[in-house]
């Protein structure tokens, strides 16, 4: 079901074309992505699960976690929630792991004639039309040197590279989406914070006020382009239209941001659960609704939100359920939706999701302090849609592929690659900033941009204007300072510190140990 | 029960938001629903009088001068909370009006009858909508104003279309 009226969105769709879904005609707009054309349809399953031949529907909406993984124009494996639909496209729902002796394309082409073939990820691509042929050119192409390179257009990626752009140093940003943005596209509700930090702009206009704040620096923005790796002398592997590009840096800022959790119970992987960036991602990017009752698991600050936005959508929110005793996000979160009629069940978890082929019922139990279910609690809920909001895992893979340290730290969400204050990783002129780096919020990640982008300028090694340095990494900290320093802030405050510190020791023994090396030099 | 375990501020809570029964019989006044310490403060800097204040710390919760306040509602839709409201019980008769944000669609017309709806999406009783203010400076956030029976003004904060759902 597509949404008609929305108090907040107005949505562009594009030309209605045909496609074919295993046979049937259907239609769709240009420029969605294939996985929300099908679902807008009405059909939630995308492929087959390749062992136990489970239906399987999208689950992240953001080309993270392969769940949607179809068969488009005979070429497996299409990555259909950020592959844009296009006219006349015939998808296959996918039981295999996809022959690709069936592209027709002789094997000894190799695989740049079967990446030619292959639908574009990203949403709203476009052709570039004058792209050499691929066979001409098999190796990867090099663009050059950039004296900083960010990985990511998320807010903390596009205020990275508006800082170190206001000193006047150069930076390339690339993103693999086709519009910068990141989380913020799909963000419908006023942010918090206050004036300097956009306290009250809509999320959704955040993005756009950065990126003409960009247009006026010297940065190029790099779109629907893959970074798949990160070498040791900041050299960066890009994947775009199919074709890989070198690019390397005096100074890289990962700010790649973070991929949602999964839950684990009987019947998670049934169409119809989704996380709670996907189900925003088909409703307030794509206009289609998920369902048409959902339960919400997470009383944190995204499922609030999400739960609100669903309302606004016209989709009926059964219940939000929070396993903890206590509400873990804003309390004026909250009271929106509870007046709007949804209970918040805190002390409760999901048993199981049940129904033939996709979600029709989900069990819900209240659980004790040590989180056992208390027996004769269940409640059944009717609802086409579970959606999981249980917190997100940074994407810091680009920084341990590149050899940077990691550790783990819980409040920062989990795995992450050791960074100091200034933001800088193990690895020198690597920066890591955002979600990415620990899990936050969108302000605390523009602010941390801005320092990642600024330390970064400082890399470069190009004069800089050190009074306008200073004073905008002094406004920064303190801002940051400020966002961090209230009871909510209290767990990345914790986390943040214990990383600094670790960070800090880590430095002192590479210290350390080169002193050891000048002396035995001596 | 606290907010913090079902979402609905309890009376103990709201005793400590409302303005007098006197300030309130004197004319429209705003009442600030935020009672936690969260990083936000568009409700400070959007009050043409100082009437809210979030002082020192951004963190504080707002502190709320009824005095200086007079109702002019510019802070409800200023609120990422949705958490103000502004209540006018300064009239003779026995009904009262309050002023709250609306962000869904379509927006009820003036003079519809809407079932009215408490904290904790409650029926209340129904009411009349008498203004639908829905400017660009609001930026997708329409203010609605319902007229209720007075001795519910301190209850009704939503309500439903009556064809709809809220
Ligand atoms: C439902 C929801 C509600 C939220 N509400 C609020 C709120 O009210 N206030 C607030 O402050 N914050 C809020 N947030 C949090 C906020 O959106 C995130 O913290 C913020 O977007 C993080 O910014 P980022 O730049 O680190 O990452 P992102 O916004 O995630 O951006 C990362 C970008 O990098 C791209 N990318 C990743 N890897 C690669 C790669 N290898 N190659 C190329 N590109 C890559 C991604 O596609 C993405 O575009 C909310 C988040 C969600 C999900
Ligand atoms: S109603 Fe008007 S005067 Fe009163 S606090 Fe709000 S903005 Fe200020
Ligand atoms: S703007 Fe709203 S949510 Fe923010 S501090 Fe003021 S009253 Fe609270
Ligand atoms: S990769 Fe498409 S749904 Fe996760």
């Amino acid at each position: 079901m597509r949404i008609d009226k929305h108090p907040i969105l107005k949505f562009h769709r594009g030309r209605e074309i045909e496609f074919e879904l295993d046979g049937r005609g259907l239609t769709g707009y240009e420029g969605e992505t294939i996985a929300a054309a099908i679902h807008a349809a009405g059909v939630r399953t995308l492929r087959t699960s390749i062992r136990l031949g489970r239906p399987r529907g999208f689950f992240c909406a953001i080309g993270r976690c392969s769940s949607c993984l179809m068969t488009v124009n005979g070429i497996p494996n299409v990555m259909t929630c950020i592959t844009p639909l296009e006219r006349g496209m015939k998808i296959e729902t996918q039981t295999d792991k996809g022959h690709i002796a069936e592209t027709g394309s002789s094997p000894r082409k190799g695989p740049s004639a079967l990446a030619a073939q292959r639908p574009r990820g990203g949403r709203r691509g476009t052709a570039d039309a004058e792209e050499p042929s691929r066979a001409e050119e098999p190796r990867a192409r090099d663009l050059g040197h950039t004296p900083l390179a960010v990985v990511g257009g998320g807010p903390a990626g596009l205020s990275a590279a508006i800082a170190a752009g206001r000193l006047g140093v150069e930076s390339v940003i690339i993103d693999e989406n086709e519009a910068p943005g990141g989380q913020l596209i799909k963000q419908t509700h006023m942010f918090f914070g206050s004036k300097e930090h956009y306290a009250k702009v809509r999320g959704v206009d955040i993005g756009g006020r950065l990126t003409s704040e960009l247009s006026e620096l010297p940065a190029r923005l790099l779109n629907n382009t893959t970074v798949l790796g990160l070498y040791p002398d900041r050299a960066l592997s890009l994947l775009r239209d199919g074709r890989h590009h070198r690019l390397s840096a005096d100074a890289v800022v990962l700010a790649t941001g973070a991929s949602e959790n999964m839950l684990a119970f009987p019947g998670c992987d049934l169409p119809g659960v989704y996380g709670a960036g996907a189900v925003q991602t088909l409703m307030n990017v794509d206009g289609v609704v998920p369902g048409a009752r959902v339960l919400m698991v997470g009383a944190g600050n995204i499922g609030l939100i999400v739960a609100y936005q669903l309302l606004q959508a016209g989709v009926e929110v059964a219940a939000v359920i929070e396993g903890l005793p206590t509400i873990g996000g804003y309390h004026v979160h909250g009271a929106k939706i509870r007046r709007a009629g949804v209970p918040i069940m805190t002390a409760h978890t999901i048993l199981e999701a049940e129904g033939r082929g996709r979600v029709e019922k989900a069990l819900v139990a209240r659980v004790d302090a040590d989180w056992r279910t208390v027996p004769g609690s269940e409640t059944e809920f009717d609802v086409d849609t579970v959606c999981l909001a249980v917190g997100l895992s940074p994407n810091c893979e680009l920084a341990l592929m590149g050899g940077c340290e990691e550790t783990y730290v819980a409040e920062l969400g989990g795995r992450v690659a050791v960074h100091g204050s200034d933001l800088e990783t193990s690895m020198p002129g690597v920066f890591i900033a955002g979600d990415a780096s620990g899990i936050e919020e969108a302000s605390t990640a523009m602010l941390e941009g801005r320092l990642a982008g600024l330390a970064a300028a400082e890399r470069v090694g190009e004069p800089l204007d050190e009074t306008l340095l200073e004073s905008m990494r002094d406004e920064a900290a303190d801002g940051l300072a400020a966002l961090r320093s209230g009871p909510f802030g209290d767990r990345p405050r914790t986390g943040k510190e214990k990383m600094y510190d670790l960070a800090r020791k880590l430095r002192q023994r590479g210290e350390r140990r080169e002193e050891r090396s000048v002396d035995v030099q001596k | 029960m606290t907010y913090r375990s079902d979402g609905v501020l309890n009376r103990n809570d709201l005793d400590r938001l409302f303005p007098s029964e006197e300030r309130m019989k004197r004319g429209p006044v705003v009442v600030v629903e935020c009672v936690e310490n969260i990083p936000c403060n568009p409700c400070a800097a959007a009050c043409p009088r100082g009437a809210i204040r979030i002082e020192g710390d951004i963190n504080e919760t707002p502190s709320v001068d009824f005095e200086a306040c007079n109702g002019c509602g510019l802070c409800v839709s200023a609120c990422p909370g949705l958490a103000i409201f502004v209540v006018d019980a300064s009239g003779k008769g026995d009904t009262a009006t309050v002023m709250l944000p609306y962000e869904y669609a379509p927006l009820p017309e003036v003079g519809e009858e809407v079932t009215t709806l408490d904290r904790s999406g409650g029926k209340v009783g129904r009411a009349r909508v008498t203004r639908v203010l829905n400017t660009e400076a609001m930026d997708r956030t329409p203010v609605v104003s319902l007229e209720v029976p007075r001795d519910q003004v301190m209850d009704v904060r939503h309500f439903a279309r009556r064809s709809r759902r809220p």
